[in-house]
């Protein structure tokens, strides 16, 4: 008799720690959804602000046409080369901006100076929404490795995340912050 | 947007915590948003019209000194009801690995939730023994911010993940005004502290210990300090020659605060660690007073390594002398410090630095959904909504 009692107490337990990790994997994969969504929508940005500045005439052909093609090259990309089409736009930034004399020539013009804040928000957020994307990844990795995790398939359908690697750093010469 | 914001420690004790929170919430409300902080007090309390009381708060000794934190169940449903009533875009968490409403905040909600980490800690005893509690709730957050590199570390090695670095913000404004304590400075010079006096990490009693030689140099100096503390106590441990040179403020409000850093030609900092930003710092800065602090490392990158204040080594009243006196001495040095110290600040100012987190909250709040109560596989979380509907 007591020993089924304790068997009851032990399978309760047991199913409400389980029941607690497919909660805890549930709002992650959510995090992780919203993390993405918010990446591409900060990517895409970036994308077409670069291309404004390209078609805007405000630099050099050369470097209007090596701007454009890049951000078409992002915007275009299919979703396995998208980390290294998007990194090649970071490099094309850096090249277009390489120093504070280009962006002050730039700056002082109305339509240069909205061109360039629109620009350097949109990669400032890359920023931000890449480190709040992976930080999520990171987290629901560590927690879809386990093996009872993997074992009893509390994860469901969900795929396996992955992180989001491409070099960020916006062009020094626009100062962002963060 | 509409904004809640948790603050953990009550707002009768000042603290760098409590003033950050402040500050965010005023410069934010001023920039058009609509914003609710909830925070550890009294109901009767006398708060600023956009804080909301959570209960009672009960002082802890945590982390080295004594904290007022609000836990418990009557703290749960309250706030369980603020998520449920405040409709956020966004809630914003302040130190959410500290037992406290923070962390209550994280269990009961979903949705966008922004967290700052102002400790670094060396070993946080909270972090390594509650891990598995705090991680559950801090897996929700959807952004992390750090004060400093420093909290920053702590948190990476802690916690794992990412975090983006948003330095403290003071509010120059509100410390840019030329109001002076009367007869001070005087002529003889005049050193000031501030922060609780009875708190060895504060450093009081390096200072204390450093007067008398300073005094040797300088027969006219003297000393304002301000802050809580028993003051008859550190006043009897002072030898009688120094006695009357020592003047305590006591306790003094955020405003008499500017007018007490102005009102001395050095300020100083002795503080021996524990601190993971020099916001005080930055408050004297901002009121035009030459800092001299201790070199632990959230000050030295504060100061620039020297360029914008002068730095003496931790615990060392010789080495704290000896800079004071030279300070004291020279007032063009003081007159670079306080130039060079105005280009510092500037970066710190707080309509720069609630701008960066705004661009977090937008950043999180993309998908367009709200910040709700999440009461799922939470027995605890039901039991604290019964008891808030009886």
């Amino acid at each position: 008799m007591t020993v089924w009692v304790v068997v009851l107490v032990v399978v309760a337990l047991v199913g409400l720690y389980l029941r607690g990790v497919a909660g805890r994997l549930d709002r992650l994969h959510v995090r992780v959804e919203a993390g993405r969504d918010a990446l591409d929508a900060q990517l895409v940005r970036r994308t077409s602000a670069a291309l404004d500045l390209a078609h805007a005439g405000v630099l050099d052909p050369a470097t209007s046409v090596l701007l454009a093609e890049e951000a078409y090259g992002a915007q275009t990309a299919a979703d396995r080369l998208r980390p290294r089409a998007e990194s090649e736009l970071t490099g094309a930034l850096n090249a277009a901006l390489p120093d504070a004399a280009t962006v002050d020539q730039l700056n002082s013009s109305a339509r240069g100076q909205e061109l360039l804040s629109a620009l350097s928000v949109a990669c400032g957020r890359v920023v931000l929404a890449r480190r709040f994307y992976n930080d999520a990844v990171s987290t629901t990795l560590v927690i879809r490795r386990r093996r009872l995790v993997r074992w009893l398939r509390l994860a469901g359908t969900a795929a396996l995340p992955s992180s989001f690697e491409m070099e960020d750093h916006p062009p020094e010469s626009l100062g962002v912050a963060a | 947007m509409r904004i809640g914001i948790v603050c953990p420690y009550s707002f009768d004790v000042p603290g760098g915590v409590q003033s950050h929170v402040r500050d965010l919430a005023e410069e934010l409300i001023r920039l058009g948003h609509d914003v609710s902080v909830l925070a550890p007090a009294d109901d009767d309390a006398a708060l600023p019209p956009y804080v909301v009381p959570a209960g009672r708060a009960i002082p802890v000794p945590y982390n080295g000194s004594v904290a007022r934190l609000s836990f418990g169940l009557l703290s749960a449903s309250r706030v369980r009801r603020w998520i449920r009533e405040g409709e956020f875009d966004v809630m914003h968490v302040h130190e959410p690995a500290s037992p406290s409403l923070g962390l209550l905040a994280c269990w009961a909600a979903i949705g966008p939730i922004v967290a700052t980490f102002h400790a670094s800690m060396e070993k946080s005893r909270a972090i390594t023994a509650a891990y598995g509690i705090l991680q559950t709730a801090l897996e929700k957050v959807s952004a992390r911010i750090a004060v400093s590199e420093r909290a920053r570390d702590t948190l990476v090695e802690h916690l794992g993940g990412d975090a983006v670095v948003i330095p403290n913000g003071v509010s120059v404004r509100a410390f840019s005004g030329d109001s002076r304590i009367p007869g001070w400075p005087g002529t003889g010079g005049a050193l000031g502290f501030l922060g609780r006096i009875d708190e060895p990490r504060k450093g009081m009693p390096v200072l204390l210990d450093a007067l008398p030689e300073i005094v040797a140099r300088h027969p006219g100096v003297r000393l304002l300090v301000a802050g809580p503390g028993d003051a008859d106590q550190v006043r009897a441990t002072l030898a009688p020659t120094m006695r009357d040179r020592v003047h305590f403020l006591g306790l003094v409000s955020d405003a008499d605060r500017a007018a007490m850093l102005r009102s001395v030609d050095v300020y100083v900092a002795p503080n021996t660690g524990g601190e993971s930003f020099g916001i005080i710092l930055l408050e004297a800065m901002a009121a035009g007073t030459p800092v001299l602090a201790s070199d632990i490392e959230a000050f030295r990158l504060v100061l620039e390594d020297g360029k914008a204040g002068e730095l003496f080594q931790v615990e060392n009243s010789a080495d704290l002398a000896v800079r004071a006196d030279l300070l004291l001495s020279d007032h063009r040095r003081r007159d670079d410090l306080r130039a060079a110290a105005t280009d510092v600040v500037a970066k710190y100012d707080w309509e720069r630095v609630a701008r960066q987190v705004l661009a977090v909250y937008e950043t999180v709040t993309w998908s367009g959904l709200k910040v709700r109560e999440d009461s799922r596989g939470q027995l605890f979380g039901r039991f604290t909504r019964l008891k808030d509907d009886v």
